[in-house]
Formats: C-alpha cells, sequence, structure tokens
C-alpha cells in the first residue's frame, strides 16, 4: 500500500491514488492530490468536490458521470450541468479525478 | 444438559429453522443470528411457532437485528442480545449446536 | 442498438449473503446502457428494502442508502411482491420510499415502487428480454 504526504501525515491510498480510508479526508487530501497532477483547484472544483462528498454521504456511493452531470446542472445550474464542463474542470474524468480527490472510490462501473 | 443452539439461516428461504427447532428440548435456548434474525419479527407463521414452543428460551442477536432494520418488529418474549451477551449464552450452557 | 427490457429479480435477503449488494452494483453498473430496466423484490428479497437499516455493529457496509439513488439512474421500476411482504408481516410502510423524479413533468416526485400480486408480477416477468437472478 503506498502513500501520500499530507502536511506531514502519512496517508494510505490505493494503486491508482484512491483514498484506502474515506475517513482520512481533509481538504488538505484534494491539495495534495491535484498539485501532484499539476491542476489547480478553484472555487468551481471545489463546488464539484463538495458536491461528490454529499452524494456519497447521502447515497453510499461515487454517482456515474450521467448522473454526475444531471444532479450537478439541477443544483449548482444548466450551464454547469453538461459534460464538456466538467470535463474542462477534471480534464482526466470529472468521474475519476473529482471522487479521487473527494476521496471516494472510484464510481462503481467505471473501468 | 442444555443445548445452545444458533440459527443463521431466513426461516423463509430454508428449513434449517424448523429442523432445529424440532431437535430442540425444553431447557434449551435458541440464538437467531444473521439472516436467521428474520424469525424473531412478529406477523408471520414463524412468530406463532416460537410462540408455541414454550419450554425453549429464545434469543436474537441485536447487531443483526439493526443491520436489517427490524429492531421494530421484534416479537415478544424473545431476549436481544450483543456480542457480549452471545458468549455469556455461550458459557451458561452445556453444548453449542450452531445449525448451518 | 435497439432497447431491451431488463428485469433484475432479487430473492435474497441482505448482509447474510452477497447477492444483494452484487445485485446492486450490477444494476448500477447496467444503468449505463440505456436499456428499460425493472427491479423485482420477491422472498427474503423484500427484505432488501426495509428503512431504517444500521450495520454499524456488524462491521459492514450498509447499502440500504444507495436504492435511493436508482431514481437518479433512471431505474424508477421497484415491483414488490405483495405476497411475500405479506408472508413476512410486512407492509410497506416498513420499506424505503424509493422515488424518481420526472425530467419531463418539472421534476415532479413520483414513487418508484409498484406493490404488485404475484399474478400481475408473472405478467410482468413474461414481458422480459433477458432477466438476471440474484
Amino acid at each position: 500500500m503506498s502513500t501520500i504526504d499530507v502536511n506531514g501525515k502519512q496517508i494510505e491510498v490505493d494503486e491508482e491514488g484512491y483514498l484506502a480510508n474515506l475517513n482520512d479526508w481533509e481538504p488538505a487530501v484534494a491539495e495534495v492530490m491535484a498539485a501532484a497532477e499539476d491542476q489547480e483547484l478553484t472555487d468551481e472544483h471545489w463546488d464539484i468536490i463538495n458536491f461528490l462528498r454529499e452524494y456519497y454521504e447521502e447515497y453510499q456511493i461515487a454517482p456515474a458521470v450521467r448522473v454526475l452531470t444531471k444532479a450537478v446542472g439541477k443544483k449548482l445550474g444548466k450551464e454547469k450541468g453538461n459534460s464538456k464542463y466538467l470535463y474542462e474542470l477534471f480534464p482526466y474524468g470529472p468521474g475519476k479525478q473529482a471522487c479521487k480527490y473527494a476521496g471516494l472510490p472510484k464510481p462503481t462501473g467505471c473501468v | 444438559m442444555a443445548l445452545l443452539h444458533t440459527v443463521n439461516k431466513s426461516p423463509f428461504e430454508s428449513n434449517t429453522f424448523d429442523t432445529c427447532l424440532g431437535l430442540a428440548k425444553d431447557g434449551s435456548t435458541i440464538l437467531l443470528i444473521e439472516d436467521g434474525v428474520y424469525a424473531a419479527t412478529t406477523g408471520h407463521s414463524v412468530a406463532e411457532k416460537i410462540k408455541n414452543a414454550s419450554g425453549i428460551s429464545f434469543a436474537v442477536l441485536g447487531p443483526d437485528l439493526q443491520a436489517r432494520g427490524l429492531e421494530g418488529k421484534l416479537a415478544d418474549g424473545i431476549k436481544v442480545v450483543d456480542y457480549e451477551g452471545f458468549v455469556t449464552l455461550v458459557t451458561e450452557h452445556d453444548a453449542v449446536q450452531s445449525w448451518l | 442498438m435497439s432497447v431491451k427490457k431488463f428485469m433484475y429479480v432479487n430473492r435474497k435477503a441482505p448482509y447474510g449473503t452477497i447477492y444483494a449488494l452484487e445485485s446492486l452494483e450490477v444494476v448500477l453498473i447496467g444503468a449505463a446502457f440505456d436499456q428499460d430496466v425493472s427491479l423485482a423484490f420477491i422472498g427474503d428479497g423484500v427484505y432488501q428494502l426495509t428503512k431504517g437499516q444500521n450495520t454499524e455493529a456488524i462491521g459492514q457496509k450498509n447499502f440500504s442508502p444507495t436504492y435511493s439513488a436508482l431514481g437518479d439512474y433512471d431505474v424508477n421500476k421497484i415491483y414488490v411482491e405483495k405476497e411475500s411482504l405479506e408472508e413476512r408481516g410486512l407492509t410497506l410502510d416498513d420499506l424505503q420510499h424509493l422515488v424518481w423524479e420526472d425530467e419531463d413533468d418539472d421534476w415532479a416526485e413520483k414513487d418508484s415502487i409498484r406493490l404488485v400480486s404475484r399474478a400481475e408480477l408473472a405478467d410482468v416477468l413474461d414481458e422480459q428480454d433477458i432477466i438476471l437472478s440474484f
């Protein structure tokens, strides 16, 4: 099991970089993961990360991209509820990348 | 000689509970665990069988009942135990028969 | 690709075996394929939908909240067999209230669960193209 260094704390991640234990998450985890991929985190990124965490808290799953897109459109406005917007924020894929920063497991069915 | 019987199968899916009940003598205890806890609820044919088995004590493992959302449907006369209570039951009986 | 009618038949109680969780995961993955999906809960399968599940003390993941997400995945035909509930001393009130939002009707919330008799469910099964059993 590999680890990442978050403010001096060693946090376990799996072979693809997802958190081993969901409870280890804190905002600094997202910052460290994003920095490692040269990805800046703006308020718009945080909107999605926070949305994913709330979704997981309620339903105990990371939503599929299609579900995420629809739900973001409903919650944050139509102009954000499309895959172009989400892929611009998270070029490695809103499912994979944003879920990873949010400390969630990889979305079910995502390969 | 008093036995502790444990049943971990749903009474609606297998005959384990009925087999156990048929071989349990007065003075013994039947502890319902895992999917066996479905026998401990009210309003079905199995509840009647438990009510009529007056010489046998019935207990149910609380954590398994909570997991399945059935605490509110527990039948009268069935004692809820936690994991420590499970161990206590084992020590209070001469032997354990785990029906699988 | 033509749309086919997929039915997932759920007959096992949750937690005691892995079937319920496996079925739910397959349903969520399969939802990506835009097919006409139905779920049926019969026998001990109806126990999957009870409300108030709390698995903290048994150390397993509580996946019952995930059934509420099915509506987001356009899975909104959930058949529960009436006889199976009755045989277990349960009523619809003992089950979670599952809803979906109808995009074509100003996001109106609609019930996902359809309480059907054994005979009615037999007809629904008869209409399916593909049936997956758990």
